[in-house]
Parts: C-alpha cells; sequence; structure tokens
C-alpha cells in the first residue's frame, strides 16, 4: 500500500504509480501541471520515469488558460 | 514658516504669496497647484501647504521625479524598489498592467518578454492604445512606460519563451512574473524557472477570465517559490471572454505580491516571509 500526501491530501493506492500514473488518475493533463515531489520540482520530461514510494509528497499545481 | 513645494521642504517668510514664491523659484511654472487644487498666484501661503509646480510640456528629471516619488512611498520602501530587477514573461491582459504598475511603483529595471503584436482585439483588457495596433508588444509598451517614468530600465525580448531561454533572460531578476495566455506555457515557465533558477520567487496566475466575483481572485502559496493568482478554475472559453476588469484584478494581485516579495513580505498575509 502507498501511502502519499497530494496537495496537503492523503491519497492511497495499492498499486505501484509513477507520477505520469498519478496525475493520469487525478485526470490532469500533464503539459498543463507543475508538480513538486518531495519539495523539489519535478520536470515534465520525467513524470512517466518517476516512481512514487511510500510517505511521499506531492504538490500539483494545474493551470488554466487566460491572460 | 515652512511649506512644502515639490514635495520638499522650504522655509518662506509668513505672507509670501504664490506669485512670490514662483518668481523665486521657478518663474516658468504656468500650473500653481496648493493643497491638491489649483489656485491664483495672489494666494498667499499658509503654514504647512503643499504646494506644486508645473510647467506644461516640461519634464521633471531622474533627480525630481526621484524626490517626488521618495515623498510618496514610504521611507526605505523606494531604494528596494529601485534596486530591484523583475521579468515579465508575456505582455497581454496580466503583463501590461503589472509592467505599468510596476513602472509607477519605481521599480529600478524591468525584464519584458513577448513575441506577439498589438491587435485591435487586445485593446478590451490589455494596455495598449488604437494608435499602437501592429506594433510589437514590447515596442509598445517600453513606450507607454516610457511616457510613465522613463527612468526605469526597460530590456525587451522579442521572442516566444522556451525552456532554454529561461536562465539566459530571467538569471538575473529578483522576482519573475508568469504572464501568459496559454496553460502549457505557464506550465512551461513554473517548472524551467523554480527548477533552473532555485530561490528566486516566481509570481504566476490561473483562473482569470470572465466576469465572476472579483473577491474569488486570491494570491496562494502553492509551491515553495510559487505564488499563485486567480480562482483556479476560470478558463478562457467559448462564452467565457477575459475581460479588463478581473484581468485586471488578477494582474494587480500579482503585481502587490511583487512589491511585497522585493520588501521582504509575505504575499498571502500580514507577516514576513517565512522563507
Amino acid at each position: 500500500m502507498l501511502n502519499l500526501m497530494v496537495n496537503g491530501k492523503s491519497f492511497q493506492s495499492s498499486a505501484p504509480l509513477s507520477v505520469a500514473e498519478l496525475l493520469l488518475h487525478l485526470q490532469c493533463d500533464a503539459a498543463r501541471v507543475a508538480v513538486e515531489h518531495n519539495g523539489i520540482i519535478l520536470q515534465g520530461e520525467h513524470f512517466a520515469t518517476t516512481p512514487l514510494a511510500d510517505g511521499d509528497r506531492l504538490e500539483i499545481v494545474q493551470f488554466v488558460g487566460g491572460g | 514658516m515652512r511649506i512644502w513645494l515639490n514635495e520638499q521642504p522650504k522655509e518662506v517668510a509668513a505672507g509670501t504669496t504664490l506669485a512670490q514664491l514662483r518668481a523665486a523659484v521657478q518663474p516658468e511654472a504656468d500650473v500653481l497647484i496648493c493643497n491638491g487644487y489649483p489656485v491664483q498666484p495672489e494666494q498667499p501661503l499658509a503654514d504647512g501647504d503643499r504646494v506644486v509646480f508645473i510647467q506644461r510640456g516640461r519634464l521633471p528629471d531622474a533627480e525630481e521625479l526621484e524626490a517626488l516619488l521618495v515623498a510618496r512611498h514610504t521611507p526605505g520602501v523606494h531604494q528596494k524598489l529601485k534596486r530591484a530587477a523583475v521579468g515579465i514573461a508575456g505582455l497581454g491582459g496580466l503583463g501590461s498592467p503589472v509592467a505599468i504598475a510596476l513602472a509607477r511603483s519605481g521599480i529600478g529595471r524591468l525584464v519584458l518578454v513577448d513575441f506577439d503584436v498589438v491587435e485591435p482585439s487586445n485593446l478590451n483588457r490589455q494596455q495598449y492604445f488604437m494608435d499602437q495596433l501592429g506594433l510589437p508588444k514590447t515596442v509598445a509598451l517600453r513606450e507607454t512606460l516610457g511616457r510613465i517614468n522613463p527612468y526605469v530600465e526597460v530590456e525587451c525580448h522579442v521572442l516566444r519563451l522556451t525552456a532554454e531561454r529561461v536562465p539566459e533572460i530571467f538569471g538575473e531578476v529578483d522576482v519573475l512574473v508568469e504572464a501568459f495566455d496559454d496553460p502549457a506555457a505557464k506550465a512551461m515557465l513554473t517548472e524551467t524557472f523554480l527548477s533552473r533558477c532555485p530561490g528566486r520567487p516566481l509570481v504566476a496566475a490561473s483562473g482569470v477570465a470572465g466576469h465572476g466575483p472579483a473577491n474569488r481572485i486570491t494570491t496562494r502559496r502553492t509551491l515553495q517559490q510559487l505564488y499563485l493568482i486567480g480562482d483556479g478554475r476560470s478558463a478562457a472559453a467559448p462564452g467565457q471572454g477575459l475581460m479588463a476588469p478581473r484581468v485586471g484584478v488578477a494582474a494587480h494581485h500579482q503585481a502587490n505580491a511583487v512589491l511585497r516579495l522585493l520588501l521582504g513580505q509575505n504575499p498571502e498575509q500580514d507577516q514576513a516571509c517565512s522563507t
């Protein structure tokens, strides 16, 4: 069991997850987010290859268009 | 008695009139303002009066303008802002009012990036004018900023920003403002600036479209160095356009967050920054 903190809320997964898979599960468009993984900004190109570990903290910011 | 002339204290003899003062210090002045109102030259001055002499068509030099800004801003604030460099990525409905607010505040240096030209549809919310249609936004905005405060240093880049260019262009700024329209560009700039220029805050925007309540626009710290302005949801879409008031509210949240960061204050609330 994977216990994560996502945007300050607990999130559990019974299967292993990459950051990309978590974003998919949360219905976030990976091209429109910025992700901080345990306090470090993660580059989008590494979303698919970054596995999540028990206890990881994620902050996900989703951008919408307009300016 | 003591009066204030052009924001500077000055001792004058009791009974001195505005005309006498003008003859002594600035005979060519053609507009005389006393305590905020235009007045006739024969008016005698009173202790504590605030007098401004204006000569139409003459621009104050850098030192005069500086004195005016110092007087208007709290002591200490002006010096900090004057030393600061702020980057603005995107000069549309967010970036153009942010640039104007920061120039009026006396920020020393602005680094502006935009690839676009001024189009008629921009005039519904962006700080451009009819006579600037077709100009690159960098050129048009530089011209406008020069009319407000010609002593702000403005560096312009006409290009579509890529991740590779971010550290080179914004590597020296104290704070960066994300003011793009496209959500993928917002995400690219955020992840690139926060990882490649560590320790420097980014003030970004998301959710500024439409005419929903302005009170839903907030300033929140969402990542360690990211302050996000907007309601987080209101995307520009058919039926929900971008409008001057709400985009302007968000832009001025961004400009205010920049000022607070430069002054060592927390943009979210009334306390010092924790970083």
